[in-house]
């Protein structure tokens, strides 16, 4: 502050050291009436499809009786078991293939580049039908300290497992695999120059990287997954659909039984989705950015957007 | 550390360096005693980096021989043959080789603390609580010692590029390499991670720094080397090299940056 004076404030006054700090601001925020006349129609038609279904012949008592109905939930647990279980598969697999992908060894990526070419080129269908067939091109399987009729070690189960895991993992490999490129490749130098080995540069200081990028489309797998496992009903498997299906069959309540089903499988996507929200804020740490909103913050913001002009860079979506 | 010893830190003999058909480094010859702090500079795509990482063995030399403390880079000798080294041996010798880059490549998913724990539990098998003890003392020595918790991302450069010697001393080096350590930062900040540098040196650290900054290597380099083209075309004490250089390509390089 030497030199010419500033005249646009007074003599001797620093800049912060504002004493008394001036009038908040008091305005009458911008009225958005486009989007309550949106919203009403929206709420309208909702409204209506709501009526139409709640009068709609579906019996909404042997709804909510079957919802809890033994064999429909143990057909939802069947689901999840078999979705937590191929997705375990995909995902170790997956992870496999794409370092043996990535890695310098010739052998080792087209063995990988082949298995991805074969599972993602054939439909999920056709595999699991192969997998439930498999005793009819072997009718015994010898992995030589274990021989059985190929019947007895492909169950319903067996082959659902591996129909939908080893198909899994072909798609698991790819997200993998961009993960891992998505790393910097200065983070493999230092931790060399530091004497760490490939084996441990990749687990310790790649894969959780990679994780960050890897997760929101596991997240859209796994969701992916609970509802194809629905196919698994042409292996006999008895998850929730088929289950719903039998059921419903029986008592000729088929319709109220996909409603029941309908219902589960949001259910378990809505459980779900809560929980890798709080697996990408783990893998978040370190990323230096803010925390996404949490799911019952983000509803608070679009409800108060209503009100408020939306914040110029904020992260309202 | 230097009594009795009949072989340098660091040896370069006619070092060949390729990436494809362009021939980066056209026989470097270097030595480095230890203790020294030897600073070498040069106009970019010199070769500066890539000498620097050929030293432990990131880049693999195509002619020529490299010893760090007696030993031969990447390679083991019996009688006149060379042998590859395994992975295993490699990483044994980078163990002994701490270095710092210029873009820090701190672990973001770790720490500061963790940083710096991270090669010594994981390389040497030091227990946990012995690890921490050691990283504390170092954040402390690189004035860090309040940023313990504090992820990368929430550092300054100056900071990260602290941090990042501090890990590199945890492993306990005899050697340190600086890659441009402070040329991907705002100018006020430049001084903290000299001093610190300064400080490495003053305690008898043998160190290898590419550099841009004159004064650093006027003050505190035992020896200026100044590379171009692949070849070091002249070396000598830093008073002698930029005061009086004796090549012209030194002189229009000099002119240039001074
Ligand atoms: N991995 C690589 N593949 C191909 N060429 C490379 C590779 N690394 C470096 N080079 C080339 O080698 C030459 C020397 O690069 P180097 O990074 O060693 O230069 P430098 O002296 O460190 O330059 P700067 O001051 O810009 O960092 C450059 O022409 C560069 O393009
Ligand atoms: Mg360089």
């Amino acid at each position: 502050m030497t030199g010419v004076p500033d005249l646009s404030k007074e003599p001797g006054r620093e800049p912060g050291d504002d004493q008394i700090p001036p009038e908040s601001i008091v305005a009458i925020p911008v009225r958005h009436y486009g989007r309550w006349v949106s919203a009403v129609a929206v709420c309208a038609l909702l409204a209506w499809l709501a009526w139409s279904f709640v009068n709609s012949d579906i019996h909404w008592d042997v709804v909510g009786e079957y919802l809890t109905y033994d064999r429909i939930t143990e057909g939802a647990a069947k689901t999840l078991w078999i979705t937590v279980l191929s997705m375990a598969i995909g995902l170790v697999l997956g992870l496999l293939l794409a370092v043996m992908r990535l890695s310098d060894n010739a052998v080792l990526s087209n063995v990988a580049w082949g298995y991805i070419w074969f599972f993602r080129g054939t439909p999920v269908l056709v595999q699991l039908v192969l997998w439930y067939n498999l005793s009819f091109i072997f009718d015994t399987m010898n992995f030589g300290f274990y021989k059985d009729e190929t019947n007895d070690i492909i169950t319903p189960f067996v082959a659902a497992l591996l129909g939908l895991g080893l198909n899994e993992a072909a798609y698991m490999a790819e997200i993998a695999r961009a993960g891992i490129l998505s790393v910097d490749p200065g983070q493999t130098e230092a931790a060399h120059a530091l004497g760490m080995n490939g084996a441990k540069t990749t687990r310790r200081i790649v894969l959780p990287q990679a994780m960050r990028v890897i997760i929101p489309p596991s997240g859209n797998e796994f969701i992916n997954m609970l509802k194809t496992s629905s196919l698994v009903s042409v292996v006999h498997y008895e998850e929730l659909f088929w289950a719903a299906d039998i059921v419903g069959s029986r008592n000729t309540r088929v319709m109220e039984l996909f409603v029941v089903a309908t219902v589960w499988y949001l259910l378990l996507t809505t459980v779900f989705s809560v929980g890798q929200y709080y697996l990408e804020r783990h893998y978040a740490k370190g990323s230096g950015r803010t925390q996404p909103p949490t799911p019952l913050q983000r509803l608070r913001a679009q409800l108060t957007s209503f009100r408020t002009k939306s914040q110029v860079g904020g992260t309202t979506v | 550390m230097s009594g009795g010893r009949e072989h340098p830190m660091v040896l370069a003999e006619r070092v060949h360096k390729a990436f494809g058909p362009v021939e980066v480094l056209r026989g470097i010859d270097l030595k480095v005693e230890a203790g020294e702090v030897s600073c070498v500079v040069g106009p970019s795509g010199s070769g500066k980096s890539t000498f620097l990482r050929c030293i432990n063995h990131l880049e693999k030399i195509n002619a020529g021989r490299l010893w760090v403390d007696g030993g031969l880079v990447g390679y083991r000798q019996k009688g006149d043959r060379l042998y590859e080294m395994k992975e295993r041996e490699v990483a044994e010798q980078r163990r002994d080789i701490g270095m710092v880059f210029q873009r820090f490549n701190l672990f973001p998913h770790m720490t500061a603390a963790e940083n710096v724990m991270e090669a010594p539990v994981q390389v040497k098998g030091i227990g946990k609580a012995a690890a921490r003890e050691r990283a504390e003392q170092l954040l402390r020595r690189v004035g860090l010692a309040d940023r313990m918790e504090t992820y990368p991302a929430q550092l300054s450069g100056g900071q990260q590029q602290r941090v990042a010697i501090a890990r590199a001393l945890a492993m306990d080096p005899k050697l340190m390499l600086f890659d441009e350590p402070t040329s991907a930062l705002d100018p006020e900040l430049v001084g903290e991670v000299l001093d610190v540098m300064r400080g490495l040196a003053a305690d008898g650290m043998t160190m290898i720094v590419v550099t841009h900054e004159m004064g650093f290597a006027r003050e505190v380099g035992d020896s200026l080397v100044f590379m171009d083209d692949g070849v070091v075309v002249e070396s000598g004490r830093p008073r002698d090299v930029l005061n009086d250089p004796q090549h012209a390509r030194t002189r229009a390089f000099l002119s240039k940056v001074l």
